[in-house]
């Protein structure tokens, strides 16, 4: 397979619920061995659009072909060949640890002997080699994630569908899952995520789309979207009650793109200190950093990414 | 709408449930005997002081009731396998998620519910006529078919409770299939009393639900006496099976697959 063909790829993909639209006309393509981020906020179309690339959700409307076969025709084939993590965990809480990948690889046909392999690989590609007898009940919430994951490298897909693979975690079972996820990518897998963190999606993903209210409102890689959209550096005003109006005016003359969340005034573009001079804002209330994906969010929605 | 996909991986499923039982039983075995212990030895000695059966050869009440209680708990194992137990493993572990991740559809996994299901009202059946036998019921050879029976009785059994299953918005919903549903049958199905004692009426509605047909096989089989009316018995608990499999399939492709 030629590494660099898609190895998802979407057309005017369409999802409503009844008169809910959750994916509205978005168009996508994944390359092989490649790490592709759907980011956005919660409701905003990522698991609807990763649940029809898994084959669970029927299509309302446009193509989408997985491994170069369309999901309306022989999804079994196309199953065999991806894994998924889901968002809410649903490891089989009557097996054991063990259990849980020698019972899942069944789903799959592999043949005893693969299955006992590949359990024994996923355990330790995990770090859960002495967890193997574990009831699912006593386990962490990390190591839980991490069951998820190997349970979902089981029958060695090409593709990996992650939705929101660290939300809860702590820092540090988060950068566990992260280094996995980069041991992963570099095996050639490809991964398709959905995250709302934005430092997840930076420091994993090759290309990313951000997705809102159903559509995509920008894709690229994240470092050319933070230059394009942001700029190198944010400069944020936390604002005291009254100024906002003085303010406000200021800003528009000297044609400086802002966004408010709350009592907070981003401004990009760069112009660091001395914009903040000429606007005359105290410097205890002001923060000079560089710009992120989030702050490119931001921007192009008005709003924030956690409510 | 074609017909639902069912394909071998159904049997995945299966081993699935078999390997989870496996592993607990020990807390599952014990129900098993101990159960028909206590209704067969309360009801057949402690009812049967009172009842003299001329029509079947004179044999005692326990001779009559046993294969009857085998027919219901036929119904017990695989209804509460496919309400209880299928609930949870769809809503609360959120089991059936993970299962059609894989290669294995939703109409896979719900044929390996309910096959799995009919195996545990097969294990009951088995596990009161040992019971039975102890207490002295001696069943004709002809008995032997019973075990093909009450697999297929679980199937219907377990394909009705699957088909309100994925109907039911949440797991309280059950007490009334079982009030509704379940009781009737265990009361009108002919399990403890000929149905020709009940009124006109009554017996004819009761001869209709799908324990009493279940009930006249089994019992004709223990006692090892046939007649061509069974035939008509076997051809119900077929298109009832099959009626509700196939709408169970359906109804919870379109709770599950949105």
């Amino acid at each position: 397979m030629d590494r660099k063909s898609p190895v998802v790829e979407a057309r005017n993909l369409v999802k409503r619920y009844g008169d809910f639209l959750a994916v509205d006309n978005i168009d996508f393509s994944v390359d092989q061995g490649e790490c592709f981020g759907f980011l956005g906020p919660n409701g905003a179309g990522k698991t609807s659009t990763l649940r029809m690339i898994g084959c669970v959700s029927p299509l309302s409307g446009g193509e989408l072909l997985v491994g170069g076969m369309s999901v309306t025709g022989d999804v079994r084939a196309i199953k065999a060949m991806l894994g998924v993590v889901p968002q809410t965990e649903n490891l089989d809480p009557d097996l054991t640890v063990w259990q849980n990948l020698m019972v899942y690889a069944r789903y799959f046909d592999t043949p005893r002997k693969l299955a006992l392999e590949r359990a024994e690989e996923a355990l330790e590609f995990m770090q859960l080699q002495d967890r193997k007898g574990s009831p699912i009940g006593i386990l962490s919430d990390g190591m839980k994630r991490r069951l998820l994951i190997a349970r979902a490298l089981i029958n060695q897909p090409r593709v990996v569908i992650l939705d929101e693979p660290t939300t809860g975690l702590d820092p540090q079972a988060r950068h566990l899952v992260w280094q996995k996820l980069d041991n992963l990518r570099s095996q050639g897998t490809s991964l398709l995520l959905s995250t709302h963190y934005m430092e997840e999606a930076t420091r994993l993903c090759d290309r990313v789309v951000i997705i809102f209210r159903g559509k995509i409102i920008a894709r690229g890689r994240p470092g050319d979207l933070v230059a394009r959209y942001a700029g190198e550096e944010v400069l944020e005003l936390r604002l005291g009650p009254g100024e906002k109006p003085g303010l406000a005016a200021k800003i528009k003359d000297l044609g400086v793109a802002s966004v408010e969340v709350g009592d907070t005034l981003y401004l990009f573009g760069g112009g660091g200190e001395a914009l903040r001079g000429r606007l005359g804002v105290d410097a205890a209330r002001a923060v000079l950093r560089p710009s992120t994906l989030e702050d490119v969010f931001l921007l192009l929605t008005g709003r924030g990414l956690e409510e | 709408m074609s017909f639902p996909r069912v394909s071998r991986r159904s049997f995945r499923v299966w081993q699935r449930n078999r390997d989870v039982f496996l592993s607990l039983w020990k807390a599952e075995l014990v129900p098993y005997a101990i159960e028909p212990l206590i209704i067969l030895s309360a009801l057949g000695f402690g009812l049967g002081f009172f009842i003299e059966i001329d029509e079947l050869g004179g044999g005692s009440y326990l001779d009559f009731l046993t294969p009857g209680i085998i027919a219901a708990y036929t119904m017990f194992s695989a209804t509460f396998e496919c309400t209880y137990g299928s609930y949870v493993r769809m809503e609360l572990q959120r089991t059936y998620e993970a299962i059609i991740a894989t290669p294995v559809n939703i109409e896979d996994v719900i044929t390996g519910e309910i096959l799995w299901a009919a195996t545990r009202s097969l294990m009951t059946a088995i596990a009161i006529g040992l019971v039975g036998m102890a207490l002295g019921v001696v069943p004709s050879p002809l008995a032997l078919l019973v075990l093909p029976m009450a697999f297929l009785m679980g199937i219907m059994f377990g394909s009705i409770a699957m088909l309100f299953t994925s109907l039911a918005p949440s797991i309280s919903t059950f007490n009334y299939f079982f009030t509704l549903v379940v009781t009737p049958l265990y009361f009108f199905g002919g399990v403890f009393f000929p149905l020709k004692g009940l009124p006109d009426t009554l017996a004819r509605v009761a001869s209709f639900v799908p324990m009493s047909p279940a009930v006249n096989i089994v019992r004709a089989l223990y006692g090892g006496q046939l007649h061509p009316g069974l035939v008509w018995d076997l051809l119900y608990i077929l298109a009832i099976a099959l009626t509700f499999f196939t709408l169970s399939l359906v109804s919870m492709r379109r709770r599950l697959i949105k």
